[in-house]
């Protein structure tokens, strides 16, 4: 069994696999953090419910946040040339990510500092932008990734980016924007019904039922991009070495409408992940509508988790498709780290996963309850 | 290769927004335990008045820590964004540590610290304090990995080139983790924390103290400040991360630049205490030396050597010439992968690969290098004399005015009458000493690894992205700007919340200590 595990091909359809997970584990988890940022403005319109709206994901918006941080520390650890070419190819767009986020912790933190209103609506601002921001670019640069984004190496495999930021932002990956926008917006009114009390609540489920419906129709429209060869599509033509040294410069791939859909083809089980993907929001609307809060945040969940899935699964075995040189595409088998890198790491995570999932499931069950307007009175200046 | 000027940007950007990072970090590592020893008073004695300090340091805590995590998430990505060819080629060894600092530490003092600050009614005491070490655990943890990440920069052991995916990978794992270098690094960097919140703590008791505001709660601090800075401040100085300076060619020679030693001296070397030192002509002017005294620090014994510039430059050659034979290899290699001559070649020759590609720098190709550029190249391994000497003096003079200032202090303590006012004062003006000092200490470190990014495998400016200069100069001003007001907020709410003092609760508390629950302090 353990000699299975650590061979290489497994070790890199298993560092796939993790990917998956921390990319679905930051999008559950900081997801709705973000949603409710991008909600802020229009759920909360009193201090007093702006701070209900905040102090929701006060207490766990940091730990979620990590999600996203060990994404880039896993990504740099267990598939180098993803990290080099990816982040240094989105640039600016990646900056905007960053300048966003920056604006997180201190927001949280700093806006009930002081009573002034003029201060805390500029933190308002700055908490918005730092949830929708994000969750609109990371939509972006998957809708990049699906259709494929200019870039090749050189022989020393130095990585080479010949893009800009306007070719990043096309109407396509635009589109992809959305679907994350919808998606996470879902997600964080989702969350705010279960957790936030009064007028939050009740907006929430009203703009939540909406979103909910919108995130299923866009992720079907995606679907039908693809299908009409929209949104890329490229195919490895030349033999897989699974167990091959990782060199992007050694196997040949083309550009071909169709291939994104070819797994689903060549296994039609892998149907009921898109099937979710559109099934799950829907399922969130009626559950909004009827009021079940906590069948309405796990329906949302599953949205996430499929849609996001769906992506991985129709691009597999490509991580990244070069546009330009379509043969120095990124594939799971020609861009992980070293056996040994991947079996460190893999061990790592098998100790530390399930200490982190237990610790974060009693920090959630010791906050358990809803917040509200005095809730927040009685916790005095611990609350945000 | 890219531009001189891109290189020059991106080493800007880097140094900017870790230098900026690391003026939040210290202060995290070292009050998280503070508060942590304090919250454990609390519960072993269930006085208040330690509930209501560690509550008090709690707030400040949180202001700094908020910008520690927003900087932060900046120097995860920016490996990638501005260093593409540096995440391609040392990837997968840099990077394992990072993402076990995402597994073992962020996590940890990430999840524990919302409950620190939105888990006091929530939690019991006991379970409470066990919280707040957790967090603190978990900010240390972080200290551990990253140095060893960096530890891995100045001293890459359990590591090989790989001329089938072009970068260095992993053959021991447990030599990057326990290299030497990064325990020294690790001890020498969080005990700088410690000083840094000690001195922080120490400096708003003393301003309380000479104002008359808040004595017990800031006698308490002063107290506990100061034992745990004296104790800080003699670890910095006597783990100073000098152990590791005898380890590699470039740490070496950041020895040797530090103390300006031109040439070799006989064992053991004198000490320069004070001196000009000029690149140009290889020499310190004006020198004052202390006989002895650096063979001692530099290597722990009376008939070590210490190597001066001279003799490593001429060193640094010899490895070129043997690079150039390596990186000959490595392209026969790259013309025809089977070529097992070439193989065994490389393989002799590979770990002075790095060397060969300092000559990039003039040419294209290292192997059509004239003896001058060779020569060149030698001597382009010596990084900026002046600034490192002159860096690393004032760091140490910071760090003995420190520890001078905790046993001052602590003596002033133990005793019965009250602490003079002066030293009060002097708690006050040395608030900014251990921030210059650990700034200075990540400067001389990083500009003394110059001009390796990796010390002897890969030189500094080949190891960038392939990006315009106009973008790097957007986003060094966009960093400049939005760090620049963030420091500016963060400067006066921690002015406000250190004018605004514990709140009035702790005061009743403190009369009938023990009794009931607190009041909750108002907003």
């Amino acid at each position: 069994m353990i000699e299975f595990l650590f061979q290489y091909e497994t070790l890199r359809v298993i560092w796939w696999v993790l990917l998956g997970v921390l990319l679905i584990g930051f999008a559950a988890t900081d997801g709705f953090d973000m949603g409710v940022g991008a909600l802020l403005p229009f759920v909360a319109k009193t201090d007093a419910e702006r701070r209900v709206a905040i102090n929701t994901i006060g207490p766990v918006w940091e730990g979620n946040q990590v999600w996203f941080i060990l994404g880039g520390g896993a990504i740099f650890a267990a598939w180098p040339a993803l990290y080099a070419v990816s982040f240094s190819g989105f640039y600016l767009a990646m900056f905007l990510v960053l300048l966003a986020l920056i604006m997180r912790p201190v927001g949280f933190k700093y806006r009930s500092k002081r009573p002034d209103p003029a201060w805390r609506t500029r933190w308002d601002w700055a908490l918005f932008v730092g949830g929708a921001v994000p969750a609109l670019i990371f939509g972006v640069a998957v809708g990049n990734t699906l259709q494929g984004v200019p870039f090749h190496f050189t022989p020393d495999l130095r990585p080479v980016y010949e893009g800009s930021l306007f070719g990043l932002l096309n109407p396509l990956a635009l589109y992809c924007g959305l679907v994350s926008l919808a998606m996470l917006v879902t997600h964080g009114a989702a969350w705010l019904t279960f957790k936030a009390e009064g007028m939050v609540a009740k907006r929430a489920g009203q703009i939540g039922a909406k979103a909910a419906v919108l995130t299923a129709l866009l992720f079907a429209g995606g679907g039908v991009l693809v299908w009409l060869g929209l949104l890329g599509g490229y195919r490895v033509t030349s033999p897989i070495v699974w167990d091959g040294p990782s060199n992007p410069l050694v196997k040949t791939v083309v550009a071909d409408r169709g291939a994104w859909l070819a797994n689903f083809h060549a296994h039609p089980l892998l149907w009921i992940v898109p099937a979710l993907g559109v099934a799950a929001p829907l399922l969130a609307a009626a559950g909004f509508k009827a009021r079940l809060e906590g069948w309405t945040f796990i329906a949302s969940k599953l949205g996430v988790v499929t849609i996001i899935a769906t992506v991985g699964l129709a691009m597999f075995p490509i991580l990244l498709p070069s546009s330009s040189n379509p043969g120095h595409s990124l594939a799971v088998f020609d861009t992980s780290s070293s056996r040994a890198t991947l079996r460190n790491m893999l061990i790592a995570t098998v100790i530390f996963m399930p200490l982190i999932l237990a610790y974060t499931a009693w920090v959630y069950r010791v906050l358990w309850g809803k917040v509200g307007e005095k809730s927040i009175e009685k916790a005095g200046s611990s609350a945000y | 290769m890219a531009d001189a000027l891109l290189v020059d940007l991106s080493r800007l950007q880097f140094a900017l927004t870790a230098l900026y990072h690391f003026l939040f970090v210290p202060l995290t590592l070292g009050l998280s335990i503070l508060i942590a020893m304090m919250e454990t008073v609390y519960v072993m004695t269930r006085r208040t008045i330690w509930r209501d300090m560690t509550k008090f340091w709690g707030v400040l805590f949180g202001i700094n820590f908020a910008l520690g995590v927003a900087t932060g998430i900046t120097m995860e990505f920016q490996f990638g964004m501005n260093w593409a060819y540096y995440s391609h080629y040392v990837g997968d060894v840099f990077g394992a540590p990072l993402a076990i600092e995402g597994l073992m530490a962020f996590f940890l003092e990430a999840t524990f610290v919302g409950l620190f600050f939105f888990g006091w009614d929530r939690l019991s005491p006991r379970a409470h304090m066990i919280v707040t070490w957790l967090m603190a655990l978990g900010t240390n943890f972080s200290a551990l990995w990253i140095l060893i990440a960096n530890g891995w920069m100045q001293n890459p052991v359990g590591s090989a080139f790989n001329p089938d995916t072009m970068r260095m990978e992993v053959t021991d794992f447990m030599a990057v983790i326990f290299n030497p270098v990064a325990q020294a690094k690790f001890v020498h960097t969080v005990s700088a924390g410690y000083v840094c919140a000690s001195t922080f703590v120490l400096g708003v008791s003393a301003w309380y103290l000479l104002r008359g505001r808040h004595v017990q709660l800031a006698k308490r601090s002063f107290v506990i400040a100061s034992a745990f800075g004296l104790a800080s401040a003699l670890s910095v100085i006597v783990l100073g991360d000098e152990s590791g300076y005898a380890l590699t060619d470039n740490q070496k020679m950041k020895l040797a630049a530090i103390e300006a030693m031109w040439e070799t001296e006989p064992a053991p070397a004198s000490f320069t205490a004070f001196g000009i030192p000029s690149q140009t002509d290889h020499e310190t002017r004006f020198a004052i030396r202390i006989p002895w005294v650096m063979g001692i620090i530099g290597t722990r014994s009376l008939d070590k050597q210490i190597a001066g510039i001279d003799e490593l430059v001429a060193h640094a050659q010899a490895r070129i010439r043997n690079g150039i034979v390596a990186y000959d290899a490595l392209e026969k290699i790259k013309a025809d992968r089977n070529d097992s001559a070439a193989r065994a070649v490389f393989d002799a020759s590979s770990k002075d690969l790095g060397y060969a590609l300092l000559l990039k720098r003039y040419l294209p190709d290292p192997r059509q290098a004239s003896e001058q550029q060779i020569k060149d190249a030698a001597w382009s391994t010596v990084p900026y004399v002046p600034l490192l000497f002159f860096g690393f003096r004032l760091m140490v003079a910071c760090g003995f005015v420190l520890a001078a200032l905790f046993a001052l202090s602590l003596w002033h303590t133990s005793r019965e009458s009250e602490a003079p006012r002066w030293l009060f004062r002097a708690a006050l003006i040395a608030m900014p000493l251990p921030w210059i000092a650990v700034e200075v200490g990540w400067f001389v470190a990083e500009f003394g690894r110059q001009p390796w990014i990796i010390d002897g495998v890969l030189p500094t400016f080949l190891a960038t992205s392939e990006l315009g200069v106009s973008e790097l100069l957007l986003t060094i001003a966009g960093f400049t700007l939005v760090y620049g007001v963030l420091a500016v907020i963060e400067v006066r709410l921690m002015l406000a919340a250190i004018r605004k003092g514990p709140e009035v609760a702790q005061v009743i508390d403190d009369l009938r200590p023990g009794a009931g629950p607190a009041l909750h302090p108002a907003e």
